[in-house]
């Protein structure tokens, strides 16, 4: 697998994409998802709340497990990924496209992002 | 679970390790959790196939002239009325009736069985069945390391299983097993699982696994069959409403705690360990049953875990033993022991304690799944 070099990634295996008129797009990685395996539900934050870097903002369930969704910006969600809430397998399928999770108005970035081939090391996928 | 030593590996380890299986630590083995998508195993083995490895089992052969009197004095079933080359699912209690473990026994000849122990209480089956055995003309022998275990399990599974053995299958009943060969190698061929499939488990020579396994693969590609890891396998065994060892079976329960009174053979001659106490618990069980094991469906999709509180009004009334996304059925499922005022099959107002939502659920019966046979 590779990770997509434009991305940023975060120590929580989640990815964020560059800013477009200061919205990124937020998921997790390929990496993670295989990890958790097949998931089967996800809990994103609602359009218009305040997601803080490093903090919890939703939840990922697979069938053996359940794990907390970590933001890696402060700012304000724009946009949640309605296809992932009604087809979770999306995110195993499409990890860096179509199973992307929700936007974010960033207002400011967690530090410690890492590039694709650092996440790459760090990972070790 | 703090162990330092490392995990045992099966016959089969670099095999799974070829296949990209994520691997994990099963009472003290490396095992496959899943080989790709655990939904597609479970779907796979529920349409067409899966092969399983299950090495990691506890085989414990008893033989002797009195192997069936030790068996009906040690376990709670009737041992010694299991025709040669059949099998049946049993039960090993402590004195107080407390479960040690489920069992399945085979009887391999008149004065040979095979008792198949959870991996995790192999040893403690083994302690047990030892110590019981004083006084018995009958042997106890640690099996665990002469068998590898590999499971062929599914609609497909006869017609694969056929292209690789001579063997009988269509006089193979179920819960019955016969020596043959498979894809070259000597097996005990039984036709049990854990699946709620018809299927097959084969014993055989840890040096045997691979040959057996690449045969079982080949033969079953027309079929659809696929490699399955643990995760399916619990899934499947939960929708087929069977209870797993540590999750709807404990030492603090008897087998009437756990609906599985039946196991439990008290018009069998001799005494048997916790014939007293297990009698208690079946007057207990059916006068005034403290809980019951019931069936949950989700309305919702969150997903329900072992050690979760089932709530009704307000209040726990009873806690999850198992959970999981049921693929069958496209919803999360459980099985979760009740207060016997909320067991009844669409109970109102029960739900589950899920990180502080109380989310509802449908109590029915198990199991949720039968297979149309």
């Amino acid at each position: 697998m590779s990770n997509p070099k434009e991305l940023r990634y975060s120590k929580e295996h989640e990815w964020l994409s560059p800013a477009a008129d200061g919205v990124s797009t937020i998921g997790i990685t390929e990496h993670a998802a295989n990890a958790l395996g097949d998931v089967v539900f996800v809990e994103l934050p609602e359009v218009g709340a305040t997601v803080t870097a490093g903090e919890t903002c939703g939840e990922l369930e697979s069938t053996k497990s359940v794990s907390e969704l970590y933001s890696p910006v402060t700012g304000e969600v724009v946009e949640a990924n309605e296809d992932v809430v009604n087809d979770p397998s999306l995110v195993n399928s499409a990890p860096f496209e179509g199973g992307w999770l929700f936007k974010v108005r960033v207002s400011e970035e967690q530090q410690d992002l890492m590039s694709a081939d650092e996440y790459t090391e760090f990972s070790g996928s | 679970m703090s162990q330092s030593v490392s995990p045992r590996r099966t016959a089969l380890d670099a095999l799974h390790r070829s296949l990209g299986a994520t691997m994990t630590d099963f009472a003290g083995w490396d095992m496959p959790l899943r080989y790709g998508s655990e939904r597609d195993e479970h779907n796979a083995v529920r349409t067409a196939a899966g092969l399983f490895d299950l090495s990691h089992m506890g085989e414990i052969t008893v033989t002797g002239v009195q192997a069936a009197d030790l068996l009906d004095h040690a376990l709670v079933g009737n041992m010694g009325s299991i025709k040669p080359g059949r099998a049946r699912y049993t039960m090993i209690c402590r004195e107080d009736g407390g479960i040690l473990d489920d069992l399945i026994v085979y009887r391999l000849e008149a004065d040979t069985y095979m008792v198949v122990a959870n991996a995790s209480n192999a040893q403690t089956v083994l302690d047990a069945l030892a110590e019981r055995a004083a006084g018995f003309d009958a042997e106890v022998r640690d099996d665990r390391e002469a068998y590898a275990l590999l499971a062929v399990q599914g609609p497909h599974s006869p017609a694969i299983l056929k292209s690789v053995t001579d063997a009988d299958l269509d006089g193979l009943k179920y819960y019955a097993g016969l020596p043959g060969t498979v894809a070259g190698a000597p097996a005990l061929i039984a036709r049990t699982g854990y699946t709620g499939e018809d299927g097959f488990e084969l014993f055989l020579a840890p040096e045997h696994a691979e040959q057996v396994w690449l045969a079982l693969t080949e033969a079953g590609q027309e079929y659809g069959l696929v490699p399955a890891g643990l995760s399916c396998r619990d899934t499947l065994r939960l929708e087929a409403g069977m209870p797993l060892y540590g999750h709807e079976l404990s030492t603090a329960l008897t087998p009437f705690d756990a609906g599985l009174g039946r196991v439990v053979k008290f018009e069998k001659t001799g005494d048997f360990v916790g014939r007293g106490p297990l009698a208690e618990a079946a007057e207990r069980a059916e006068k005034n049953p403290p809980r019951k094991l019931v069936g949950l469906i989700a309305e919702g999709r969150r997903v329900p875990r072992a050690g979760m509180a089932v709530v009704a009004d307000g209040e726990v009334i009873g806690e999850v033993t198992s959970g999981a996304p049921s693929p069958t059925l496209g919803k999360p499922i459980a099985m979760a022991y009740v207060d016997a005022a909320h067991a009844e099959p669409g109970s109102k107002g029960v739900g589950v304690d899920i990180r502080g939502t109380h989310e509802p659920y449908e109590v029915v019966a198990l199991p949720f799944y039968q297979r149309q046979k």
